[in-house]
């Protein structure tokens, strides 16, 4: 068995999201709401979109999500002048890899790839955007309850605010005589610019621009099947009664 | 210049019976092929099977034309197919389903024929056929496993191929010979694409013709594990057969729709079937520095890793993870055996002794419980439960010509069991 695993850890192992027990929030499904995919695209453009990359993304695509060439051009793209062009950032990640410890992940299909059998990945999005809190013993400032010692800062804290982790101690379950620190909660040290109902809906938000954007044929893809099914309903009723006009004559 | 050769057919048809056996050869495996009437619900999985090839040759013939077998363009080519290029999403999502389908529609074909005893005499070859197809269906599926280019694909290739490294004297080198390099690369993608695109399909297209060959040379079985060829009318006609076409045509379409229903249902509204059709680590480009902390192979291999991973213990001077492979490949090449392992007087599973019944049931249950534990990450007692379970496995095959022997088996009938719909 040690041989086994061993032959699987062949690379000493860099596990990406270290794991974390934190239970996931269920993450509203805006996926057919316009209006919020754009506020999503949005926030993605301008807090995003400058160490993350979409390379399989082009701008032109927002047009799905009910966005003009010009609004898009307008609004979105600082990068590019190309409505065609994929969502790529000026970065190297060599110096990412200087400046934050490891490159921040290309986020066109993060929210496929963060699926686990904890959740789909767009409820682990929801919860690692909302659960950031200050933490002075780490590098940033910044820590993460679905994430812990994640590399990124909290870039959206001016929207949220600060916020601290509470801890009580409480009895261990595995062992009557010690006791463990039990995470209860956050509380707000500094006020952001939004309330904590305003910020978990633009996280809402976001989280389904990123469904959208690692699927956006999603929807279509949904439509187009029911039709697909009934077509095959039908063409089932069919061919059983012309199976059973054929098989009628066997006795 | 030589005599015409005497058609039945006239005009177009005709100019070409005389030259092509096009009329004899329809009737041969079609409208005078005679199957038995009695077939029944495990009898459509054969011709779902050839559907399911249609459709992943046909997918990856368009899949091929703008997917880059290149480390570096891999998964972006997938994803450029997925949002760029026009139903490309259709196509791939279907050559996805359709390979795991595939296995489904081939464990299902393979239990029938378990059942009702098909791969008994005179269909030993049917039988050793369709278990090469098998084989050559678990490499296409581990070849075309790769190109897709994400973290699974690579760490589930590294995996696989290292395996090999077991072997004692030639492993190590065997397993650079296969790689084409020290770990998977680029190298590695290329002629993983070449098995999968060119080599496999060739193989797989022959065997499956030699199967349906070796299948209309001898005639059907069925579930009662009658041979109909015994009981003929005065026109030399099975009593109990009837023309595969029209009748198992139609009936074949019904089992077709059926199919397609759950096919599309699983292409539209679950492409990747709780990360079980599509792992959501491979869609994270490959990785050679960041290990997954947990690598399982895609969901038809897991009873056979199970195997692999319940040997733990090195025997005769060779380390367990040889004897692991050992056991994965022999529960495959077992397979072949089976015409010859079985001692039963009767085929069908109908007229066994109800113990018979009872073995074949926990083999069943058997082989999910370790295809199940096969996907779980390693466990105490998984570990247990996975060795018992291989211990049953082998047992079931290798004891098979004593027990098979053992219990009051049912007269047969004569005549095929058949209830008119």
């Amino acid at each position: 068995m040690k041989k086994i695993l061993a032959l699987m850890a062949l690379v000493p192992s860099l596990v990406f999201s270290a794991g974390s027990d934190y239970p996931l929030d269920r993450a509203p499904d805006l996926t057919n709401d316009m209006a919020a995919l754009q506020r999503g695209a949005h926030l993605f453009a301008n807090y995003c979109l400058n160490c993350h990359s979409a390379e399989s993304m082009r701008y032109n695509r927002l047009q799905d999500i009910g966005l003009s060439s010009d609004q898009i051009k307008e609004n979105l793209m600082f990068a590019t002048d190309n409505v065609g062009d994929t969502m790529d950032i000026a970065m190297a990640d060599k110096d990412a890899k200087k400046w934050f410890g490891a490159a921040p992940p290309d986020l066109s299909l993060i929210a496929r790839s963060r699926a686990s059998s904890a959740g789909p990945g767009a409820d682990y999005i929801y919860t690692y955007l909302r659960t950031y809190y200050r933490d002075p013993t780490k590098v940033t400032g910044w820590n993460n309850m679905a994430f812990p010692n994640v590399g990124m800062p909290h870039v959206l804290w001016e929207l949220q605010g600060e916020r601290v982790a509470k801890y009580e101690s409480a009895p261990d379950p595995k062992n009557p005589d010690a006791t463990i620190q039990k995470f209860v909660g956050f509380e707000q040290v500094k006020p952001g610019t939004m309330t904590q109902v305003q910020f978990d809906q633009a996280m809402a938000d976001l989280t389904s621009y990123l469904v959208f954007m690692a699927e956006p044929v999603r929807e279509d893809r949904f439509k187009l099947g029911v039709i697909v099914l009934l077509f095959f309903g039908v063409f089932t009723i069919f061919a059983w009664r012309l199976n059973a006009a054929y098989w009628k004559d066997i006795k | 210049m030589a005599a015409d050769k005497k058609v039945e057919t006239t005009g177009v048809l005709g100019w070409i019976d005389q030259r092509f056996p096009l009329t004899s050869t329809y009737k041969a495996h079609l409208s005078e092929y005679y199957a038995p009437k009695n077939f029944n619900f495990w009898y459509f999985f054969g011709s779902l099977a050839l559907l399911v090839l249609v459709i992943q040759i046909v997918t990856g013939i368009f899949l091929v034309m703008h997917y880059k077998p290149d480390a570096a363009k891999a998964f972006q080519s997938v994803e450029y197919i997925m949002r760029d290029v026009p139903w490309g999403w259709l196509v791939r999502y279907m050559h996805s389903t359709g390979a795991s389908m595939f296995f489904v529609v081939v464990y299902m074909h393979m239990m029938r024929g378990l059942m009702y005893g098909s791969y008994r005499k005179p269909r030993e070859l049917i039988w050793i056929f369709g278990v090469a197809i098998f084989l050559c269906l678990m490499a296409e599926a581990f070849f075309g496993y790769l190109l897709p280019w994400g973290q699974m694909s690579y760490w589930g290739a590294q995996v696989i191929v290292n395996l090999f490294s077991a072997i004692p004297v030639i492993g190590p080198d065997l397993a650079i010979w296969i790689r084409g390099d020290y770990v998977v690369s680029d190298a590695t993608l290329n002629r993983f694409f070449s098995f999968h695109v060119i080599a496999i399909p060739l193989v797989l297209l022959g065997l499956v013709a030699a199967h349906l060959v070796a299948l209309h040379e001898v005639g059907s079985n069925n579930p009662d594990g009658v041979e109909i060829k015994e009981k003929k009318d005065a026109n030399g006609k099975p009593l109990d057969g009837i023309p595969f076409h029209p009748y198992y045509t139609v009936h074949d379409i019904l089992g077709v729709g059926v199919f397609l229903m759950v096919f599309s249902a699983i292409v539209f509204f679950a492409p990747e079937m709780g990360g079980y059709f599509l792992e959501y680590n491979n869609f994270i480009p490959a990785d050679p520095l960041k290990t997954p902390a947990h690598i399982a192979p895609v969901w038809y291999f897991t009873p056979f890793y199970s195997i692999l991973r319940a040997i733990t213990f090195p025997f005769l001077g060779l380390d367990a993870k040889f004897w692991g492979v050992v056991a994965m490949g022999g529960a495959v090449v077992i397979l072949f055996f089976l015409p010859w392992l079985d001692k039963s007087p009767v085929k069908s599973i109908r007229y066994r002794p109800t113990l018979h019944k009872w073995i074949y049931a926990i083999f069943l249950v058997n082989f999910i419980v370790l295809g199940y534990l096969g996907v779980k990450p390693p466990s105490d007692i998984g570990q247990v439960v996975s060795q018992l379970g291989t211990l049953y496995y082998f047992l079931f095959f290798l004891a098979m010509p004593w027990w098979s022997k053992l219990g009051a088996f049912k007269p047969v009938p004569d005549r095929v069991v058949f209830q008119p719909h």
